[in-house]
C-alpha cells in the first residue's frame, strides 16, 4: 500500500515585548542598550523583601493585542510562579500567567486565506541576560532586562509550510506594530520566536511527536529552520524510525538544527499561583473601552483603502503600516486631492523627510492641509514637481505654508510665452552645431537643448511648455 | 524608671513636651540589654544591637518620639544587617528599608536593634537560629517560642517596651503567651509586607508585641496603613486602635470554640482560659459556644502551603548575586547546591524539601490543591461564626506553657502542634492576638482573640477588658548576678 504524502504541522509561540517604557512589576526602563545592570532595582532583583507591583499600562497593551486577536478575555486571570533555577533569573522563578491565561480561543486570517487559531495570550515578566563571550573564563549577568513586560502569542498547531509561518509573523508584527504594542524589533528581542514541527500524512488529525525549534532570530531564519527541520523529519520518517519530542536550537551560521535536549526529561517547573499578586480582574467596562479604541485593524483598512482609493496592493499595504500613517493618508485625501497622486507624494517625499528626521507626521510644517495646498500648486502648473519637492523640504525644515516658500524663493513655475520664448531663441542662437545635427536626424539632441533652456532659466520654467516652443522654434526654422 | 512606666504613647508625649530627654529610653534600652547578656545565661534577644542608638535622630512630633523598638531580623532595616536567623544572609545588608520600618522612622522610633528568630522565621522556640537560642527571661531552661522570640523576650525582659514581629502560622502570639507580653497579628493585607523577607507570602504578615495592651495597640497604630509597593496591601482607613482600648465589652458576644478546648489541653492552661472568660463575662460580655469544625484540617493544610510557598521564595538564595556564596563551586550547579547546603539550617532545607514536593507535578492536586481547599473551608468556619453575631472568639494561645530548651527540636510534629492554635487565623487572614492571662508554675500562660477581617478594633477592646480585669502577669526577675547598675 503505497503511503499518502506528508504535511508539517507548525505552531508557533512567539514573544512579544510591550512598549510600555517600564517593567512589568517596578518602574525602571526598559530602554535598549542601558550599560548593564544599572536599570535595576530592589523588585527586579529579587532582593529579600522586595514585592511586585503589577502595572496596569502593560496590561492595556496585552487586552489589546488579544482583542485584535479576537481573543475571549477572562474576567479573572492568575499570575503563576515558574520556578527553575538560572543564574539570569534572580527570584528564582519567573512570574507568568500559566492555568488561567489573560485571554484564550483567538483567530487570525492569513492573506492566502489560511485561518490560525490562536490558543492563547498570557503575560510575563522577561528574565535577565547571561553573557558568555564577555569575559574568558566567566559568565556575566545584565539584569537589565529582567521584569520586561511580555506576552507570549500561542497559535494552534495550524501553519502547513515555513511560508505560511513566516506570514503568520509578517501578520502578526504588522498587527502589533500597527498597534503601537510593540516595536517588533528581532535584533533587540522585542520578538521571538519558539515553533514546534511535526508531520503527519495528509488527512489524518493525529497529532505526532513534535520538535521545539528556538533561537529563531529573523524570519528568514523560522523558514530556513523549519524547512531544514521538516526535511530532517522527513528522512526519519522515511527511514521507518520515530520522531522523537526533542528541543532543538537552530544554528544560523550552519545552516542546521542541534539538540539541545530531549523534551522527556524536561523540567517540572512546579507552577503554583503567586501569593504576591491578587488575581488579575478586568472590568466588562474596561475590556469594552479598550475594545472601542482598538478602531479599524490594518487588515481591514488595507482593503478598505484598495476599494475606496483603487490604490494598488503595494500602496495599501504601506499606507496602512500604522495608524498614524494611514490616518494621515485619508486627511489629505479629504482636502480634495487625487488618492493616487496624494499616495504618491505620501509613500516618496513625506516619508523620506520623515525617515530623516527632518519632521514627523505631527510637525505643523507637513500638516494634511498644507501638503493638500501644495499638491494644488503641482496641479496648477505653478510649481514643476521638482521644486515641489525642495518647497516640501523647505514647509518640513521652518513649518510655513507653501505659498510663502514659493514667493520667498521665488520657486514659482515661470509659464508666459514672451519670457519662454527669448530662453528658447537664446538656446538656440548659442548651439547652432546641436541644433543641425538636429535638423540633420539626431533626435536626442532635442534633450540636450530642453537642458540648455531649462538652465538658463534656473529650472524655473515650465518644461512643458518650453517643449512646445523649442520644439515649434526646431521645426519653423528648419522650413 | 521602668522603659514603659504610663505606657508608649505618654513617655512619648513627654518627649514631644520637652520633659523627656530624647535619647533617655533609649540609653535605659541599651542598659538593659548589657544587663541580660551579662547574666549566667545569656538571653541572646538580638542579633544585632545599635550600641549608638541613644543617637539616632527622628522626628519629635510622631507617636513614638524616642520611644526603642526592636525590629525582627526579618525585616529590611537601614544601618543593620537583616539575617533573618540564617547563615545565608549572614553579611547581607539590605540597600533598601521596609515599609514598617519606615513607618516606625517617621513616627519618631529609635530602632535600638534586630532580634533574634528561628532560621527564615521558620519555628517555633527561636531554637533554630543560626546565631543560638533566644532563653525565655521567666526561665533561662526555656524557649520563648517562636519564630518572633527576641522580640518577645526583649519586651518581657523590659529591654524595650515595644517590639515588631512577623506572624505566619503563630510566630508573634505564640511567643508572645510563652512570654507573657501582648501580640498582635493584624488582618493580612493590613501592614505592608514591603521588606518583610517572605517565608510563606500569603501567610506572612508584620505585627507588634508590647508589655500592655495599649503599647502593642500604639505600635500597631504606626504600623498599619496602605502600601502601593504591596499588591496584597489593602487601601482602606485604619479604625482608631488606641480608642478601642477605652471601650468596655459589655454586649460583646464572645465566641468559645469547643475545637480550641480539646480533651487533652494542659489543664492549667484550661483552667486559666476558663478563668479568663468568667472575667469577661465578669465586664459584661456575653459568652456564646461556638464550633469551627474544620480546624483539625489547618495544621496539615498549613504545613503544605507554608512549605509550597517557603519553597519558592527561598529559591533567590544561591549564592549568584547576594548572601552566601560557595567560594569552591566550579560548575553553576555545584554553586547553588554549595551555598544553599551550606548556608541553609536543618528545619529550612526540611520544609523547602515539604514544599518542593507539594507542588511537585502529580502531587500538586492531591497535596497543594487540597490544601487550599482545607484553607477555604477553615476561613469559612470563620464567616460563618462572625457573621451569626460573635464578636470576638476567645481561645488559649497556645496548648502549653514554655517548653524546655531542646524538647522538641528532634522532633518536628510536636513542634509544629504548638501552633495548633494560631495557623488558623493565618490561613483565613483575620486579625488574632495574644494577652496574658496568667502564670502556671511561674511561666506565663496567653488567651488568644480573634476578630473578623478588619476588626483590631473588637480584638483591643476584649483585650483591654481582659487586662483590666486580670492584671498584667509582672515582669520576670532580672538575671541574678548581672551588675545591675
Amino acid at each position: 500500500m503505497k503511503d499518502s504524502p506528508l504535511e508539517a504541522v507548525i505552531g508557533l509561540e512567539v514573544h512579544v515585548q510591550l512598549d510600555t517604557g517600564r517593567k512589568l512589576f517596578c518602574a525602571d526602563s526598559t530602554a535598549f542598550g542601558a550599560p548593564p545592570n544599572t536599570a535595576v532595582c530592589p523588585v527586579c532583583l529579587g532582593l529579600p523583601g522586595a514585592l511586585p507591583v503589577l502595572d496596569p499600562g502593560a496590561v492595556d497593551l496585552a487586552l489589546r493585542a488579544a482583542l485584535a486577536l479576537d481573543c475571549t478575555i477572562h474576567p479573572v486571570s492568575v499570575f503563576a510562579r515558574k520556578n527553575y533555577f538560572y543564574p539570569d533569573l534572580p527570584k528564582g522563578y519567573q512570574i507568568s500567567q500559566f492555568e488561567r491565561p489573560l485571554a484564550t480561543r483567538g483567530a487570525v486570517e492569513l492573506d492566502g486565506g489560511r485561518r490560525v487559531r490562536i490558543r492563547r495570550v498570557h503575560m510575563e515578566e522577561d528574565a535577565g541576560k547571561s553573557l558568555h563571550d564577555r569575559f574568558a573564563s566567566a559568565t556575566a549577568i545584565d539584569l537589565n532586562r529582567t521584569g520586561t513586560p511580555l506576552i507570549e502569542i500561542v497559535s494552534e498547531p495550524d501553519l502547513r509550510s515555513p511560508r505560511e509561518a513566516r506570514s503568520y509573523l509578517q501578520f502578526l508584527k504588522r498587527l502589533m506594530e500597527y498597534l503601537e504594542i510593540s516595536d517588533c524589533n528581532m535584533e533587540e528581542g522585542s520578538l521571538r520566536v519558539d515553533a514546534n514541527v511535526s508531520l503527519r500524512k495528509k488527512g489524518s488529525e493525529r497529532l505526532e511527536a513534535s520538535t521545539e525549534v528556538k533561537n529563531l532570530n529573523s524570519f528568514s531564519a523560522v523558514e530556513k529552520a523549519l524547512g531544514v527541520e521538516i526535511r530532517r523529519q522527513t528522512r526519519i520518517r522515511a527511514e521507518g524510525r520515530a520522531v522523537t519530542r526533542q528541543t532543538l536550537l537552530w544554528d544560523a551560521a550552519g545552516g542546521d538544527v542541534r539538540v539541545m535536549r530531549d523534551k522527556e526529561d524536561s523540567q517540572d517547573y512546579r507552577y503554583f499561583p503567586d501569593p504576591d499578586l491578587p488575581p488579575l480582574v478586568l472590568s466588562a467596562a474596561r475590556v469594552a473601552s479598550l475594545r472601542a479604541g482598538l478602531g479599524e485593524l490594518p487588515r481591514a483598512k488595507r482593503e478598505r483603502f484598495r476599494r475606496q482609493y483603487e490604490l494598488p496592493e503595494y500602496d495599501a499595504d504601506v499606507l496602512t503600516s500604522s495608524r498614524g500613517l494611514a490616518d494621515y493618508y485619508e486627511a489629505v485625501v479629504a482636502c480634495g486631492r487625487q488618492p493616487k497622486t496624494v499616495s504618491n507624494w505620501v509613500m516618496g517625499p513625506v516619508l523620506e523627510t520623515v525617515k530623516r528626521g527632518i519632521a514627523d507626521l505631527s510637525s505643523p510644517g507637513l500638516a494634511p492641509g498644507r501638503l493638500a495646498e501644495l499638491l494644488v500648486l503641482v496641479d496648477k502648473g505653478t510649481l514643476s514637481a521638482t521644486a515641489a519637492k525642495t518647497v516640501l523640504a523647505g514647509m518640513a525644515r521652518s513649518g510655513d505654508p507653501p505659498g510663502a516658500i514659493v514667493q520667498r524663493e521665488g520657486l514659482e513655475q515661470v509659464r508666459e510665452d514672451q519670457v519662454l520664448d527669448r530662453w528658447v531663441t537664446d538656446a538656440v542662437a548659442a548651439h547652432p552645431d546641436a541644433v543641425a545635427r538636429y535638423r540633420a536626424g539626431e533626435a536626442r539632441l532635442f534633450g540636450f537643448l530642453m537642458g540648455q533652456v531649462m538652465r538658463a532659466s534656473g529650472r524655473k520654467a515650465d518644461p512643458r511648455r518650453v517643449s512646445q516652443l523649442l520644439r515649434a522654434a526646431l521645426d519653423a526654422d528648419a522650413d | 524608671m521602668k522603659p514603659n512606666a504610663g505606657g508608649v504613647a505618654a513617655r512619648a508625649a513627654e518627649v514631644r513636651d520637652g520633659r523627656l530627654a530624647w535619647g533617655s529610653m533609649a540609653a535605659e534600652a541599651l542598659e538593659a540589654h548589657g544587663t541580660w547578656e551579662r547574666g549566667a545565661a545569656r538571653l541572646n534577644a538580638f542579633i544585632a544591637v545599635d550600641a549608638n542608638a541613644d543617637r539616632q535622630r527622628g522626628p519629635r512630633d510622631g507617636p513614638l518620639a524616642g520611644i526603642p523598638v526592636a525590629v525582627k531580623d526579618n525585616l529590611a532595616t537601614a544601618g543593620f544587617p537583616t539575617t533573618c536567623g540564617s547563615r545565608i544572609l549572614e553579611e547581607f545588608r539590605s540597600p533598601y528599608e521596609a515599609t514598617a520600618v519606615r513607618r516606625l522612622r517617621r513616627a519618631g522610633a529609635v530602632i535600638v536593634g534586630k532580634t533574634n528568630m528561628d532560621e527564615f522565621a521558620m519555628g517555633s522556640s527561636t531554637e533554630n537560629s543560626a546565631f543560638g537560642p533566644t532563653r525565655n527571661p521567666w526561665h533561662p531552661e526555656r524557649v520563648p517560642g517562636g519564630s518572633s522570640g527576641g522580640s518577645a523576650a526583649a519586651v518581657a525582659a523590659g529591654i524595650v517596651p515595644v517590639a515588631v514581629g512577623s506572624d505566619t502560622g503563630g510566630s508573634v502570639r505564640q511567643p508572645a503567651s510563652f512570654c507573657g507580653v501582648v501580640g498582635i497579628k493584624p488582618t493580612y493585607g493590613r501592614v505592608s509586607r514591603y521588606g518583610l523577607v517572605a517565608f510563606a507570602s500569603s501567610l506572612d504578615q508584620v505585627g507588634a508585641l508590647g508589655r500592655t495592651v495599649r503599647d502593642a495597640a500604639t505600635l500597631l497604630e504606626v504600623l498599619s496603613g496602605h502600601d502601593p509597593r504591596d499588591a496584597t496591601s489593602v487601601n482602606r482607613p485604619v479604625p482608631p486602635l488606641t480608642a478601642a482600648c477605652e471601650r468596655g465589652v459589655r454586649g460583646l458576644v464572645v465566641g468559645v470554640p469547643r475545637e480550641y478546648f480539646p480533651a487533652g489541653l494542659d489543664p492549667v492552661v484550661r483552667q486559666l482560659a476558663e478563668h479568663a472568660l468568667g472575667a469577661l463575662e465578669g465586664a459584661g460580655a456575653e459568652l456564646r459556644e461556638v464550633s469551627l469544625p474544620h480546624t483539625r484540617y489547618a495544621i496539615p493544610a498549613y504545613y503544605i502551603i507554608a512549605p509550597a510557598e517557603a519553597s519558592s521564595n527561598l529559591a533567590r538564595y544561591d549564592g549568584v548575586r547576594f548572601g552566601r556564596r560557595c567560594r569552591e563551586a566550579d560548575t553553576t550547579e555545584r554553586l547553588y547546591e554549595l551555598s544553599r547546603s551550606e548556608g541553609f539550617g536543618t528545619e529550612v532545607k526540611r520544609r523547602i524539601l515539604l514544599g518542593t514536593y507539594a507542588l511537585s507535578a502529580g502531587y500538586y492536586d492531591a497535596y497543594y490543591g487540597r490544601a487550599q481547599e482545607a484553607r477555604a473551608a477553615v476561613a469559612r468556619d470563620f464567616e460563618r461564626t462572625f457573621g451569626d453575631g460573635v464578636d470576638v472568639l476567645f481561645t488559649p494561645t497556645a496548648p502549653t506553657p514554655a517548653f524546655k530548651l531542646g524538647e522538641r527540636v528532634h522532633d518536628p510534629y510536636q513542634m509544629y502542634l504548638s501552633d495548633v492554635f494560631t495557623v488558623t487565623a493565618n490561613l483565613a487572614g483575620v486579625p488574632a492576638m495574644s494577652v496574658p492571662i496568667g502564670l502556671a508554675e511561674g511561666m506565663p500562660v496567653g488567651g488568644q482573640l480573634m476578630a473578623a477581617h478588619w476588626r483590631e478594633d473588637t480584638l483591643l477592646t476584649a483585650a483591654a477588658a481582659l487586662e483590666a480585669e486580670l492584671g498584667t502577669v509582672g515582669s520576670p526577675p532580672v538575671p541574678s548576678g548581672a551588675g545591675a547598675a
